[in-house]
């Protein structure tokens, strides 16, 4: 499993959020958030229901425009970028609720990134089947993430914890540096899980990594550092050690016996 | 081998079966007293590769234009407006034709792209009246009645005459093909996953470094040249255009020859636009109410062939 240092080479980057506001109507789902995620670090957000979690992870993939606040990538201030831009520049993320191509196949879900990757698509005539240069490295992302086998079975079709790999194979095809992963455990059994911790536990260091995720023993097992988000406010940032004795964080939410839920 | 295998599929035997219909209509049609349908399978061949046009967008793009008719109206007016004014050299008629029919499209892309949904639909249909609109009030151009074409497109070719009936029958035939060969390509093709990619999951595309919308905008380009040159042998077939070839039931009609043949195959418009016309024609012979006969087969094959007649005969061969 030796691996460059990630898909573009890039050095992993750093992620600044200044005083972040976005307001649906009457609810404010980001409260003038700030938070900084150091080069190589995985950073976990937590956060019970309807803390904003989701849609802080729309906010920095450029899915959702901020009314206010300022969003620097490494070292680029990237707030007004669109989303394909901000991938160009090495910002991948996966979705809470799996959103693959269902009816592409494994293989194809997977080139479909690699081939952004590769410029523009205004290629016309050239079979993407017969592509050596999006099908190989799309077969090596799925062994990857252990999706090998499946390769050639239709998305819609695949196991559910198979579903998940292959959305994170998705967002690893994009040649990213850093990840935005918004709940890849979710749904996902025990076993799946522990899988799924020790890929990323792997990917540690090569990428910068923003976790956004409900299982508490995924979090404390793979975390730098924890952001606790409540009602769109940050209410505390810390080690592990220090989110898990901070009073303020038990009260508001590990106290009421959260700890085990999945999703 | 694998030809025949290909065959024993229900679905692509009958489409074997349309283009050998096509193929050996002239040579046939004559010999077994109908020459009538030579004509008829030629204004079909025509309405199909205005069908292929539309599945490009609708079918593998999932861009439900309700104004596609609009590109035959063009490729067919270029040709009678150049006519009327001298203008018979095929070559410009057939520019003109791709060129109006790519800056229209340009420009109603460019608008209707911007929503979804049923938006999207109608937007395309508003937009399409405009120029219907136009040709109604252009009353040099024959307004509603239309205007007839006193020669057909000249290529000044010694060995290509568009006035012989065998020669003009072909070019559609031969288009027709080229049409679907075109579409094959660019479905696969990178361009083609993208525009794929888009119609089950947008935002998933953007999410992966794709701006959707250049490529949504240059398939709608594409797929409005490839109807505006139907347009243009349209004019040619019949020597006449009228307004009513672009209006909105022709690009309804449209819609349901994709639906009816198989969206996103790239044989479904072609047995579509064939089983359409040839089942509207054979009512329309029987009665002149044949409309209350052809609505509701057309609301049961929604209902019940999801998937078109390359679904239904597919789901036969996979049951039986």
């Amino acid at each position: 499993m030796a691996e460059p240092a990630n898909m573009a080479g890039l050095e992993a980057p750093s992620l600044e959020v200044k005083g972040l506001i976005k307001a649906f109507g009457g609810l404010t789902a980001t409260d003038n958030l700030s938070l900084e995620v150091a080069p190589g670090e995985l950073h976990a957000v937590i956060g019970p229901n309807g803390a904003g979690k989701t849609t802080l992870v729309n906010l920095l993939s450029g899915l959702l425009k901020p009314d206010a606040g300022a969003i620097t990538f490494a070292g680029r201030d990237i707030t007004r970028l669109s989303a394909p831009a901000r991938v160009k520049a090495g910002l991948a993320r996966s979705f809470q609720i799996t959103s693959i191509f269902r009816d592409f196949t494994a293989l194809e879900n997977v080139m479909l990134p690699v081939q952004a990757q590769q410029g523009h698509s205004f290629r016309f005539w050239t079979p993407v089947s017969r592509d050596a240069r999006l099908t190989a490295p799309a077969r090596e992302l799925l062994e990857r993430v252990g999706l090998g086998e499946r390769a050639d079975v239709r998305a819609g079709d695949l196991a559910y914890g198979e579903q998940r790999q292959l959305e994170i194979a998705i967002s690893l095809a994009t040649g990213p540096s850093f990840l935005l992963l918004d709940e890849p455990m979710a749904g996902m059994g025990p076993e799946e899980s522990q899988g799924l911790v020790e890929f990323l536990s792997a990917l540690k260091g090569r990428y910068t990594m923003l976790l956004v995720e409900h299982d508490m023993d995924a979090v404390f097992a793979l975390a730098d550092r924890i952001t606790v988000l409540v009602y769109g406010r940050v209410i505390a940032t810390g080690t592990p050690d220090e989110i898990r004795n901070d009073p303020e964080v038990r009260a508001a939410y590990l106290g009421d016996d959260q700890s085990g839920e999945a999703a | 081998m694998s030809a025949l295998t290909c065959l024993r599929n229900p679905a692509n035997a009958f489409t074997a079966l349309v283009l050998l219909v096509f193929a050996t209509g002239p040579v046939v049609m004559p010999l077994i007293g109908e020459p009538f349908y030579v004509i008829v399978f030629a204004r079909i061949m025509v309405w199909a590769i205005a069908a292929v046009s539309l599945n490009l967008i609708m079918g593998y793009g999932g861009l439900i234009s309700f104004g596609h008719a609009v590109y035959l109206g063009l490729g067919g007016y270029a040709v009678g407006i150049l006519a009327f004014h001298g203008v018979t050299s095929g070559w410009a008629q057939l520019a003109v034709a791709i060129g109006a029919s790519a800056a229209v499209a340009l420009v109603f892309g460019a608008i209707s792209l911007r929503t979804r949904g049923v938006y999207f639909i109608m937007i395309t249909l508003a937009l399409a009246q405009m120029i219907y609109f136009l040709a109604v009030s252009a009353e040099q151009y024959g307004s509603d009645d239309g205007l007839n074409i006193l020669s057909r497109s000249d290529f000044g070719l010694a060995f290509y005459d568009l006035n012989d009936q065998a020669t003009l029958y072909y070019t559609v035939f031969a288009v027709l093909l080229a049409s679907v060969g075109v579409s094959a390509r660019l479905v696969g093709s990178r361009f083609g996953a993208v525009l794929r990619a888009a119609k089950s999951n947008d935002t998933r595309v953007q999410a992966v470094g794709v701006a959707t919308y250049r490529y949504r905008l240059t398939a709608f380009v594409i797929a409005g040249v490839m109807c505006g040159i139907a347009g243009f042998l349209q004019a040619n077939l019949e020597s006449f255009v009228s307004p009513d070839m672009m209006s909105w039931p022709r690009a309804g009609e449209l819609i349901f020859m994709v639906v009816l043949g198989g969206m996103s195959t790239l044989f479904g418009p072609v047995t579509g636009a064939f089983v359409f016309l040839m089942v509207s024609d054979t009512l329309a012979e029987w009665t002149i109410h044949w409309h209350i006969i052809f609505g509701p087969l057309l609301v049961l094959v929604v209902l019940f062939a999801r998937g078109g007649i390359a679904g239904l005969l597919n789901r036969k061969s996979a049951n039986g």
